[in-house]
């Protein structure tokens, strides 16, 4: 009883203490402690060059993305340098939420259309919780609607589908450098012949540089390592340039290809025989849903 | 010695609760703060709702800290230039105001009303520490108090640069708080 009342006591002088002290000084106090900080703007695009960077696209913005590859520079003036042979894609990606993108497009080459959608399964942080790297799953799907010139053999509609399984990993070491593995996995549904398998593994190395507030450069390269005999390990340097509401990414690159199947493992031209194309992408962001914060907000 | 503790007791529990009364400090985690930047057509405007703050009623001294990376746009791409291009957030992660309410004696927390506060301290934003005066509104309610106000600042006061300022970018921004304080 005896040593409660003492407890009690004592208990009771160290709130007054407490309440004293909390009120010294406000300024002196820390403010904002936080567990963890999420890495943003690790590329400054949700695509390096051809393939998908770990980015997203806001929860409930959607990004209108024109993508244009012309031929090869190397088949000179005749071409225009390759100007005459452009390939495109138009594309429309929005954020579900802030951790999935969906994604839908068109590509001139063999007629394709093509979905994905990327999830974030890990993000990268620092601070009390420190993850150095995030990770993002890609899963697209390609289908080619350019008609089949083979008569002897009428596909199925399945036959038509590619599909591509990636996962991102990528860590923004720096304000100034980040880094990206991609493994990639790439199945057909219907190859040439029996010789050839439908499952094809690759990984891609992405980078992105900083140089100035608005200019960043960018490269990716894909090793094959199960090869489609002919084709080429794609490697592609880019830079991209912020303006606004806008992103250019312009780039060289010894594929033509917008999707994965394409650029990945039908790159047709040789960086060592100069058969590099040059290429575009431009992007516009527009807002379909508004964050719920900032909602009947009136100025 | 049960007198004895009572007497130690009751000294104790009147010496707890006057200092209470006396130096009360109100707290949030939960408060606004809102900018605009609107220089043209396109609307630049975000809003941080965890933004710290805390008040003594006996000084009148008041802070209010938040994090950079807590501002939500409408569009992401604008955030991302908002902390890489503008705010340099990862080296400047926080921006505050650290002062006083000059007149901190006209305004009575224990009793509900509207009362005019004059702020006077140091806004921190990008690293650069500026003087700030301005007028804000404290409605107290059951206890609690809630600081409104708005004022703007001109960014080439704080090192903010970039060539879409005095353009897209207003070069002078309006700043809004709004924070309902615990008791």
């Amino acid at each position: 009883m005896h040593i409660q009342k003492i407890l009690f006591v004592f208990s009771l002088t160290f709130i007054v203490f407490k309440v004293n002290s909390q009120s010294v000084d406000l300024f002196a106090e820390k403010y904002n402690g936080q567990s963890s900080n999420i890495i943003t703007a690790t590329f400054k695009s949700t695509r390096v060059v051809n393939g998908q960077s770990i980015e997203n696209v806001g929860t409930g913005i959607m990004d209108f993305r024109i993508s244009h590859r012309f031929g090869a520079i190397s088949q000179g003036s005749y071409n225009l340098f390759g100007l005459d042979q452009a390939t495109m894609r138009i594309g429309l990606d929005y954020g579900i939420t802030n951790r999935l993108m969906i994604g839908v497009g068109r590509s001139t080459y063999e007629k394709q259309y093509d979905g994905f959608l990327k999830y974030k399964i890990i993000q990268q942080q620092d601070g009390e919780r420190y993850i150095p790297f995030g990770i993002s799953y890609v899963a697209s799907s390609i289908y080619k609607t350019l008609k089949d010139l083979s008569t002897s053999y009428v596909p199925y509609a399945s036959d038509r589908f590619s599909f591509a399984h990636q996962i991102l990993i990528a860590s923004k070491i720096n304000d100034f450098v980040s880094v990206q593995l991609t493994p990639t996995l790439v199945h057909y549904n219907l190859v040439e012949n029996n010789t050839i398998p439908n499952d094809f593994k690759s990984i891609g190395i992405s980078s992105r540089i900083r140089l100035s507030k608005r200019v960043n450069v960018t490269s990716e390269y894909f090793h094959r390592i199960d090869k489609l005999a002919g084709y080429y390990n794609p490697l592609s340097l880019g830079i991209d340039i912020e303006t606004g509401g806008h992103v250019f990414q312009l780039h060289v690159s010894n594929s033509n290809g917008m999707t994965e199947r394409t650029f990945i493992n039908e790159t047709t031209g040789s960086w060592a025989k100069g058969d590099l194309c040059f290429g575009f992408n431009i992007t516009r962001a527009f807002t379909i849903k508004k964050p719920k914060e900032l909602r009947g907000i009136k100025w | 010695m049960k007198t004895m503790f009572k007497i130690l007791a009751s000294v104790i529990f009147i010496g707890f609760a006057t200092q209470i009364n006396a130096q009360k400090v109100f707290s949030t985690k939960s408060g606004q703060l809102l900018f605009n930047a609107s220089g043209g057509i396109e609307t630049i405007a975000a809003v941080n709702n965890q933004v710290d703050s805390k008040l003594a009623s006996a000084t009148g001294q008041f802070v209010i800290a938040a994090l950079v990376k807590g501002f939500k746009f409408e569009n992401q791409l604008m955030e991302d230039h908002f902390n890489e291009n503008y705010m340099e957030s990862t080296k400047f992660p926080s921006s505050d105001f650290k002062g006083y309410i000059t007149n901190i004696k006209d305004i009575d927390f224990s009793k509900d009303g509207t009362y005019t506060a004059n702020f006077d301290g140091n806004l921190t934003i990008h690293g650069v520490v500026q003087k700030v005066t301005t007028k804000g509104q404290i409605k107290v309610k059951q206890g609690k108090p809630t600081i409104s106000g708005e004022f703007s600042i001109k960014l080439k006061d704080y090192g903010i640069s970039g060539s879409y300022i005095g353009d897209k970018i207003a070069g002078v921004v309006t700043i809004r708080v709004n924070c309902t304080y615990q008791n």
